[in-house]
């Protein structure tokens, strides 16, 4: 494909997005990456204008475009607040598609698309990872080129990552957990960083579910979500990802498609319909019934009537609460704070710039750690001033950056899921039977 | 282009970080919220008012145009570099540099946000009352050198009645200071004010010396809904007539509701025709005595609906019908141009109906809402671009808008500026004496025409 028809095949289809901006500067106050580099190549506004020029034909899917394209940590932050709703983040992938057919993927997407498309690939990373962590990570300096690439999608060599669990949550527990007749049942989308970095996650939502008489549903062959290939613009891996997804999350009658990575809920929220089902027609309608189905744990226990007293009691702590952006942006802001609030023993201790991203970004840390760790700086400033013992979020992805974040600033706040803090009595409870 | 030994001079004098000829980097510094755009040569991110002053004598002795820039959110392109040359970003430097709470004035960079400064002395029980509708991203530099407004410039006034000093970088690259931080002062010419609105043409500004006020203790917001756009302006000059002055009087026509209504379903009357967006602040116990009072004196104006709000949540929730309007807006057609004329306050249902006449013989929506309180009115002609003829009579029929503005002794900008924008209609409302005294000063001032050329007044 000549570059002019690979600009055009991919950006075309933003076209009309593309001139929704009327270039007012709104982005320029809510972009974590404008704020981090203070250029405006990195705000919304700026990405838009090239890539009209791009379709133009006046500049070139080269370095300086790639540059540009690569300060985008995909919140939806400049989206929320446009007042023409320029879908930035989806253009951002566009172009991101567009350079990767042009320049190739980066060693790093290659390896993340390999990595996400084969399941058995992760699992013998997160083995690898699990045994040889302690041994390279942290104590490798970083000259040295000893660094092991961790094979988790979002995971980049510099920082320091989560412990990996010795048995991943996906083959914990049978596919169906039968709740009590007439109740809700749900399909529980795990996500990765879930399956095998924080499985406590799953453990949370699968008792606090339990708990109100749901029936769970785990499909066992459930796939990355797609969302660190659609950051490097590897689609078409999105693609087949999205296709396997389908097929499980279809499997069986549900009332609910549940997320508890605010990330992973975001890409079949909103992703999978507006990306993938707008270029793969044949494949539209299936992704947006999903899209239609799927809600947060937090907002679907919060809907559904959870009582925090009966699973959350417990000593008393004070919590500070971080909003994931891909929570934030879908209006999911009072349900996780209203049910910590009315846990016995939990006093919420809201930080200053809640609201503000954490700075991960997708694979935005790898590419650009400095700044993903000069983004966090603030947030974990905030987090530290609250004096709060422990922080509370909805996103596993959100989880392992504030964690890299405080021990750099030298902070034993614990990190934790808010589905952490609401099931603390169950999760005892069961821990106690054992 | 420029010359590569003039590159490598900025670059000696900003930092080789801060000097580009990238085309990517040309393209996002060329455009600003008209949608015009214009490549630059190089853009430029000064640290100093030191390296601003080395950036213009440079510019100044090689005869290179200098254009001023901060957030580029101005609506007359008057941040565009039109013709070519440098854009002078003076965004690095954005530090708020003192705030001193026994004189009330704080001194800062051109570069804060407008927001991030106001609440920041907040923090201290102050007030930047200044609040034009971009300012969680505008900065206070543009600020100054558009003389922003907003809907609290009723009883506050605009950006520069809060300018006591400056800093200055002439274009000839001189650093001088104006004003200062006294009240008073009648040592020479205000070249403070001079520079208040003067579009980045009269000197680069690098320090502002603002006015502070306390915090009000307190504020009440009204939403009210009237069957008559004269019930309305009526209303207006009933609650000023009555000496009280509200903190902001917007307004929005029947057109403006129906774009919001439409779209979002905020379930507004039938019968109401316009809306008045009142809000008082102060002492708490006087605000809400001038609220009873203006419910009292608006009653019998045509007033459909009137909602107050107990507390901020509400107060917000009632904002949020005139936040709507711009997205809203959209829906009438894909292209704005969005002007702002001014009318002394009585005068406003007046010019409206002008406008609505205007409407109907170009048959282009025009769609108006703004500052009632001050005659500031914005005038947004909606038309789609992509069909043939109509930008040139949208150009006809705003021509026509701004006479109607002049004929009833108004203006035809209160807040946005003449840029690029409103050039062609300058002549208009400044007779060529007035014209030749304001080129005089330019001219004096910055010889070699390097600084901002081309903006305010037409070449030639």
């Amino acid at each position: 494909m000549s570059e002019k028809d690979l600009k055009a095949d991919a950006l075309e289809r933003v076209e009309q997005e593309l001139k929704k901006c009327v270039k007012c500067g709104a982005c320029r106050a809510n972009c974590p990456a404008f704020a981090a580099f203070g250029k405006e190549p990195a705000v919304a506004r700026g990405k838009i204008a090239l890539c009209q020029h791009l379709l133009k034909g006046d500049i070139e899917l080269d370095d300086a475009t790639y540059n540009a394209m690569s300060k985008c940590l995909l919140c939806g932050s400049c989206v929320e607040k446009c007042p023409n709703s320029v879908p930035t983040d989806e253009i951002v992938m566009v172009a991101r598609e567009a350079l990767a057919k042009r320049r190739g993927l980066t060693t790093f997407h290659t390896a993340v698309g390999q990595v996400i498309k084969n399941r058995s690939l992760m699992k013998f990373g997160a083995a690898a990872g699990r045994i040889l962590g302690p041994l390279f990570f942290q104590k490798v300096p970083a000259t040295s080129g000893l660094r092991l690439r961790f094979p988790l999608p979002f995971v980049g060599g510099k920082r320091h990552i989560p412990a990996i669990a010795k048995v991943p949550f996906l083959e914990r527990h049978p596919e169906v957990i039968q709740g009590a007749p007439g109740k809700p049942r749900i399909v529980f989308f795990v996500g990765c960083m879930t399956n095998f970095c924080y499985p406590q996650v799953g453990e949370a939502a699968l008792a606090l579910f339990r708990h109100l008489g749901c029936t769970v549903i785990i499909p066992k062959n459930q796939q990355c979500c797609g969302l660190p290939g659609m950051s490097g613009g590897d689609l078409d891996t999105v693609r087949e990802l999205a296709e396997k997804n389908l097929i499980e999350l279809e499997r069986y009658e549900a009332d609910y498609i549940m997320s508890a990575c605010a990330t992973c809920g975001g890409a079949l929220h909103k992703f999978y319909p507006n990306l993938i089902g707008k270029r793969h027609p044949e494949l539209a309608a299936r992704l947006k019934a999903i899209a239609d189905k799927t809600v947060d744990a937090s907002e679907l226990l919060h809907r559904l009537g959870l009582n925090p007293e009966e699973t959350g009691a417990g000593r008393d702590v004070t919590v500070t609460y971080h909003d994931p952006c891909h929570l934030r942006t879908r209006g999911i802001t009072s349900q996780p704070r209203a049910l910590m609030k009315g846990t016995p023993g939990v006093v919420i201790a809201e930080m200053e710039g809640a609201d503000k991203c954490c700075g991960l970004g997708g694979t935005f840390n790898v590419y650009h750690y400095e700044s993903s760790m000069q983004i966090n700086a603030a947030k974990s400033n905030a987090i530290i001033r609250t004096g709060a013992e422990t922080v509370a979020t909805g996103c596993p992805g959100c989880m392992m950056q504030l964690s890299d974040g405080l021990k750099q600033h030298g902070s034993s706040v614990k990190v934790i899921h808010t589905l952490e803090v609401l099931a603390r009595k169950l999760l005892q409870e069961k821990s106690r039977k054992k | 282009m420029l010359d590569t030994r003039i590159i490598q001079h900025l670059r000696e004098i900003v930092g080789a970080d801060y000097v580009s000829t990238e085309k990517q980097d040309l393209i996002c510094y060329g455009y600003d919220a008209t949608q015009m755009e214009f490549l630059p040569d190089a853009v430029v991110h000064p640290g100093s008012t030191e390296e601003v002053a080395r950036v213009l004598k440079l510019a100044n002795s090689e005869k290179i145009p200098v254009f001023p820039r901060g957030a580029g959110s101005g609506f007359t392109g008057g941040a565009l570099p039109k013709g070519g040359g440098i854009v002078l970003v003076v965004t690095r430097l954005n530090r708020i540099l003192r705030i001193d709470t026994e004189n009330l004035i704080a001194e800062v960079e051109p570069g804060v946000v407008t927001e991030q400064f106001q609440i920041e002395v907040e923090k201290l029980g102050l007030f930047y009352p200044p609040d034009p509708a971009s300012l969680k991203f505008s900065t206070l530099g543009g600020n100054v050198a558009e003389n922003a407004g907003g809907p609290r410039c009723v009883k506050y006034g605009v950006t520069r009645d809060f300018v006591m000093g400056l800093e200055v970088v002439l274009p000839t690259g001189e650093i001088i200071r104006t004003g200062g931080e006294t009240y008073k002062g009648v040592v020479g010419y205000d070249m403070t004010r001079l520079r208040c609105g003067a579009e980045g043409t009269l000197g680069a500004i690098t320090k502002i010396i603002f006015k502070l006020l306390p915090l009000p203790e307190a504020k009440k917001t009204m939403l009210t809904i009237f069957d008559s756009i004269d019930g309305a302006a009526k209303a207006v000059s009933t609650i000023i007539g009555n000496k009280i002055i509200p903190t902001t009087l917007e307004f929005m026509d029947y057109a403006t509701l129906q774009c919001v209504e439409k779209r979002f379903n905020l379930g507004i009357p039938e019968n109401g025709r316009a809306v008045l967006l009142i809000e008082v602040d102060g002492d708490r116990d006087l605000i809400e005595k001038q609220a009873a009072r203006i419910q009292e004196l608006i009653g019998p104006l045509g007033l459909v609906q009137c909602k107050v709000a107990r507390d901020a949540a509400e107060s917000e929730a009632l904002w949020k019908v005139r936040r709507l309007v711009s997205p809203s807006l959209r829906d009438v057609n894909p292209d704005k141009f969005n002007e702002d004329i001014v009318v002394p306050r009585s005068k406003v249902p007046e010019v409206i109906r002008v406008i609505e006449k205007i409407q109907q013989r170009y048959d282009i929506p025009i769609v108006n809402f703004g500052h009632a309180g001050d005659g500031n009115i914005h005038v947004n002609v909606m038309i789609d671009k992509a069909v043939p003829g109509q930008e040139e009579l949208a150009h006809q029929a705003i021509a026509e808008v701004f006479q109607a503005a002049l004929d009833l002794n108004g203006t035809m900008s209160g807040e946005h500026g003449v840029g690029l924008a409103k050039q062609p209609f300058i002549h208009l409302e400044l007779k060529p004496a007035q014209v030749a005294a304001m080129q005089a000063i330019k001219a004096a001032l910055d010889p070699n025409n390097i600084l901002n050329p081309g903006k305010m007044f037409p070449l030639g």
